[in-house]
């Protein structure tokens, strides 16, 4: 796969499944901009070929991203970057993560540790979305 | 849809014992079929039926729409332990497979052997097992058949062995249109490169069908301790445990579960394989194990 602009890895621990896995590789690959516009992804025979899987999966993985607008599959070429993600990301979020970061830094002065802060966070975050669904 | 597959009622009876019983199958076109179960569950049987090595004892299989063994050029097979003939050279082997296969595809034969890096005047009882079992493979995808069935064709390789196995074979069904129907009694071979699973336990189908499918059914309840017969009925229950407080189900179901008393958790295929492999189907099992 040396001629290709990024190579995935599969983590057969992780719990998460390889065709979720290869979609969250693409896309941190465009946040981090190891993939930019017009760069074209793996075929799925070298995906395949490489990491010993089963061809459905990389196909279904390249259609949710397509699905996303983040690649476009052009027949009989391949599968092309069409969007990146860098811009609204890290960058663009700048002043929530500050504010997280106070939030983060209150926490602590309250004397939280790491899971009470985490078990807080999304006990919060779960109730929040229980209460736009109702 | 074009069925692989198809089994109604099937089953095989060696002397007074049933290697398989009351098989219902219906295995749609395009997949990597996974048959998993332990030793002596009857994989072997099923699939020398699927190739019609062995005539039912009840019931039918067809396979690509036919009565197994009715289109030999269409069906791939390779065996356990990936036979070879020991006192045959690789070039003689691909002689064989030329004479005996209408459709014998000899440029990718000869592709796959240099690109194995093997040396087409040796005899195959000089090889590893490994290399081996990559010829095997190579007559089988040569032949150009619809459906390639291997019957735990990595069982015996080394991990790099075995992964070169995998690779080469899913490289092959990107490129050709081939279905395939393998079986193994490790569910993380059958993890990445099956997207169709079989579960063959006590010479019975425990349960089948596309993977994704199956994770997308079978959870984890654990809750305060409950009846069975308390659970709604689209709830079925695959495996069940109680203490006194708590009890923890696995079931499959189609339909969202509201009952908020549960801590509902999904399941990785290793997890779905154990339950159906571990639940107590027939107390009274003998413990025979099948002729391999």
């Amino acid at each position: 796969m040396g001629l290709w602009m990024i190579e995935f890895h599969l983590d057969g621990r992780s719990g998460v499944s390889p065709y979720q896995q290869i979609v969250q590789q693409v896309r941190n690959a465009l946040r981090l901009g190891l993939l930019r516009e017009g760069d074209q992804l793996p075929t799925v025979k070298d995906v395949v070929a490489a990491l010993a899987i089963n061809p459905n999966t990389v196909l279904k993985a390249y259609r949710e991203l397509e699905h996303e607008g983040l690649v476009q599959a052009r027949p009989g070429r391949g599968t092309f970057v069409t969007r990146t993600l860098t811009d609204n990301t890290l960058a663009a979020h700048g002043p929530l993560r500050q504010d997280l970061r106070r939030w983060l830094t209150k926490a602590r002065k309250a004397g939280l540790d790491d899971e009470s802060i985490e078990a807080l966070f999304l006990t919060t975050f779960r109730s929040a979305a229980q209460e736009d669904i109702a | 849809m074009n069925t692989v597959l198809q089994a109604h009622g099937l089953g095989k009876k060696y002397g007074r014992r049933w290697a398989l019983t009351d098989c219902d199958l219906e295995v749609p076109a395009g997949h990597v079929v996974g048959l998993v179960g332990p030793n002596g569950a009857g994989k072997s049987t099923l699939l020398n039926l699927a190739v019609g090595m062995l005539t039912p004892s009840a019931g039918t299989v067809e396979v690509l729409g036919a009565p197994a063994g009715a289109q030999q050029a269409k069906v791939g097979y390779v065996a356990q332990d990936t036979p070879t003939y020991a006192r045959l050279s690789i070039a003689d082997h691909l002689r064989l497979g030329r004479r005996l296969n209408p459709a014998w595809d000899e440029s990718l034969a000869q592709r796959r052997i240099q690109h194995l890096k093997l040396d087409p005047k040796q005899r195959a009882g000089k090889l590893s097992g490994g290399q081996r079992a990559q010829l095997a493979l190579t007559l089988g995808l040569a032949k150009r058949p619809e459906l390639l069935i291997l019957d735990e064709p990595v069982a015996a390789l080394d991990p790099l062995a075995r992964r070169e196995f995998l690779q080469d074979l899913m490289e092959a069904v990107a490129e050709q249109e081939l279905s395939v129907l393998l079986s193994s009694h490790l569910v993380s071979d059958v993890e990445r490169a099956c997207d169709y699973l079989i579960v063959l336990v006590d010479s019975r189908v425990q349960v089948s069908g596309e993977i994704d499918t199956l994770l997308a059914t079978h959870f984890r309840l654990t809750g305060p301790r409950r009846d069975q017969k308390d659970l709604p009925r689209d709830q079925h229950v695959v495996t069940a445990s109680h203490t006194d407080r708590q009890s923890t189900y696995l079931i499959r179901t189609g339909q969202p579960i509201l009952d908020p008393a549960w801590t509902v958790t999904q399941l990785t295929l290793e997890d779905l394989v154990l339950a159906y492999m571990g639940r107590d189907v027939q107390p009274e099992r003998p413990v025979l194990e099948v002729q391999r």
